[in-house]
């Protein structure tokens, strides 16, 4: 728990204020959100090797761990603010986390998809059970539970699109930002679970205990957005 | 099951280990007795009892963290509690009938089917005061400072404070006549603090711009005492708002006129505990701790479930998280190790010892014992006629 104990604990007449980003879009995205709102790190995150990165302003750290970790981190306390899409919001089980603004970067979306010979000959209306290749097991519980869809999921951790071609199920539920990778594979879209962002969030905590120094930086940030 | 994993406890239930359950035993005596201090008497409700009772007026939430069986005897569904809060309302309004407010406290474990915080107990030993039958500041007011006073004597000096009011954010809703389901979604979303979410789902509902401004502008309204002047000139057209406004300063400025308070702050969007709490609700937090170390608010109208219906102000926090910030509930255990034997006044001196306080450990014939593992740093030896106590 390095990273805890860096994120400013102690009661500092200055706290430091430290920010989870997750590597990939959000931190390509994210990094030009943040030098408009005046923070820079001191280090290129992509060639640097260190997971704590100082920035220009010595109060604020930029913390980098995998996107899926950033809200168990932010609601931890072990980070105080964390820029996590929303995909990873809403399949994160516990509450308890601000989920401050939408920044509007490394927008996607989140579909359902299936082989292009499937989609010819269905209707997702007749839907009664369907099974699905997914990374967001409880998002896509919920999106078919409530239109009264009994689910078989399959959890997988990448490359959901190869499911459907070796017959692990017929249909996925993934991200989709240009639909290349889709099309590439045989798949089409056919319904859509939900649009995709990164937001900003804060550990509640934080927000009470350090709640100056952590406002700075979220108004810098909301500045930045215009 | 292996032999490997037979050790094995469920996930989120855990052991005291004798040094931590010498720790934990002393901080629950420190508290007890300066709850006794104030009046509150203790109260033992049962571990299980049957489902209705355990779950009346506690909103959904508590339902699904119960554990639930069947009675054998009688066929009905029994809970073990998840919170020992409404047990004890229900002691009040049921058991003790006594028309003067009731001071109620306790300590024991409480059980839930999954883990309150990530990576948290399922088992929390939880620890509590409860006033019942009083209507006003002065009794929210001593809950709030005995949540201090606990706090102090965990050794947490300067816990940042939160203060809110669940009639603010009702009285806004009944305003412009949300939906109970609108108004749960809508609370939600400022648990969250989702400016964005708040606006759409009051827009969905056909809340004009203007009142869902004034909605959304709760999450504004955190902050020192500054807050509770800044949202009675914007809610002031709301007579059930500035009631809620009214009973927060009054609490305020009686909490803060004690001496070696700490600072308070409000926060009006922060509401915990809205389907269960009808007034003021606090919540203590400390400096590296991502969530509250101990909570409480008025929740009137518990009681009605059970005959009568009570006031009711209480606070509570899990005695094992509080112990990770307590500095001197440890000590070094001492102890003389003593032979067993016939000889009456080596049995005599024992007893002597033991009477004056003294930690005597019995070394058992055969068994090699080793001092330091007894926690023992003097033996007791024969001199001539007399036994006499030597160091080791």
């Amino acid at each position: 728990m390095s990273a805890a104990k860096q994120g400013g604990r102690g009661a500092a007449p200055s706290p430091v204020v430290n920010i989870a980003l997750s590597k990939g879009r959000i931190i390509e995205e994210g990094l030009p959100l943040l030098a408009r709102a005046g923070i820079t790190p001191s280090e290129d995150p992509a060639r640097s090797r260190k997971l704590i990165l100082d920035t220009n302003l010595p109060d604020v750290k930029l913390t980098i761990i995998r996107a899926a970790d950033v809200p168990t981190y932010v609601r931890f306390g072990a980070a105080d603010l964390g820029v996590a899409g929303k995909d990873v919001l809403m399949e994160y089980e516990g509450d308890g986390l601000y989920e401050l603004m939408d920044l509007g970067i490394a927008r996607c979306r989140l579909m359902v998809a299936e082989p292009a010979g499937l989609a010819a000959r269905d209707d997702p209306k007749s839907w009664t059970r369907v099974r699905v290749a997914t990374k967001y097991v409880n998002i896509s519980r919920r999106h078919f539970a409530a239109k009264g869809i009994q689910t078989d999921i399959i959890k997988l951790y990448g490359s959901m699109e190869l499911a459907p071609l070796v017959g692990l199920s017929e249909r996925i539920v993934d991200l989709v930002s240009t639909g290349n990778t889709l099309k590439a594979n045989g798949l089409v879209e056919v319904e859509h679970v939900a649009d995709i962002s990164a937001w900003l969030v804060a550990n509640k905590a934080a927000m009470k205990m350090k709640r100056d120094a952590v406002k700075a930086v979220v108004d810098r940030i909301a500045a930045a957005l215009g | 099951m292996s032999s490997l994993d037979r050790w094995l406890l469920p996930e989120g239930i855990e052991e005291t280990l004798p040094e931590e359950a010498r720790r934990l035993e002393r901080l629950r005596r420190r508290l007890l007795d300066e709850f006794t201090g104030w009046g509150y008497e203790l109260v033992m409700p049962p571990l299980i009892e049957y489902l209705d009772s355990l779950l009346t007026g506690t909103g959904s939430d508590l339902d699904l963290q119960t554990f639930k069986l069947t009675d054998q005897l009688t066929g009905r569904l029994m809970g073990i509690r998840p919170d020992m809060t409404p047990q004890t309302a229900r002691i009040d309004a049921h058991y003790l009938k006594r028309s003067a407010p009731v001071r109620l406290c306790y300590a024991g474990s409480v059980l839930h089917t999954r883990p309150d915080e990530f990576g948290g107990s399922r088992e929390p030993l939880q620890i509590g005061a409860e006033l019942f039958g009083h209507q006003g500041a002065e009794s929210d007011a001593e809950v709030l400072s005995l949540m201090v006073r606990t706090l102090d004597l965990v050794g947490i000096i300067a816990p940042h404070l939160d203060l809110g009011h669940v009639g603010v954010f009702r009285g806004l809703a009944r305003a412009v006549g949300l939906q109970a389901e609108t108004e749960a979604d809508v609370f939600g979303a400022l648990q969250r603090k989702a400016r964005g979410e708040v606006l759409a789902l009051l827009a969905r509902a056909g809340v004009s711009a203007k009142d869902s401004g004034q909605i959304a502008a709760l999450l504004d309204l955190s902050g020192g005492a500054e807050v509770l002047t800044m949202a009675q000139t914007r809610y002031s057209a709301n007579a059930a708002v500035l009631r809620a406004l009214d009973d927060l300063g009054a609490v305020a400025r009686l909490v803060s006129a004690q001496p070696g308070m700490p600072a308070l702050h409000f926060d009006l969007a922060e509401l915990s505990g809205y389907q269960y709490y009808t007034g003021i609700v606090f919540s203590a937090y400390v400096s590296g701790h991502g969530w509250a170390i101990a909570k409480g608010g008025r929740y009137d109208g518990v009681g009605r479930a059970f005959g009568r219906e009570r006031a009711a102000t209480g606070f509570g926090a899990d005695l094992r998280q509080l112990l990770r910030y307590c500095s001197d509930c440890g000590d070094t255990l001492g102890g003389i190790l003593a032979p067993v034997g016939e000889d009456a006044a080596l049995r005599e001196e024992v007893a002597r010892l033991r009477a004056t306080g003294e930690r005597v450990v019995c070394e058992l014939p055969g068994a090699s014992a080793v001092p330091a593992e007894l926690s023992c740093d003097r033996r007791l030896v024969r001199q001539g006629s007399s036994w006499v106590i030597q160091k080791i």
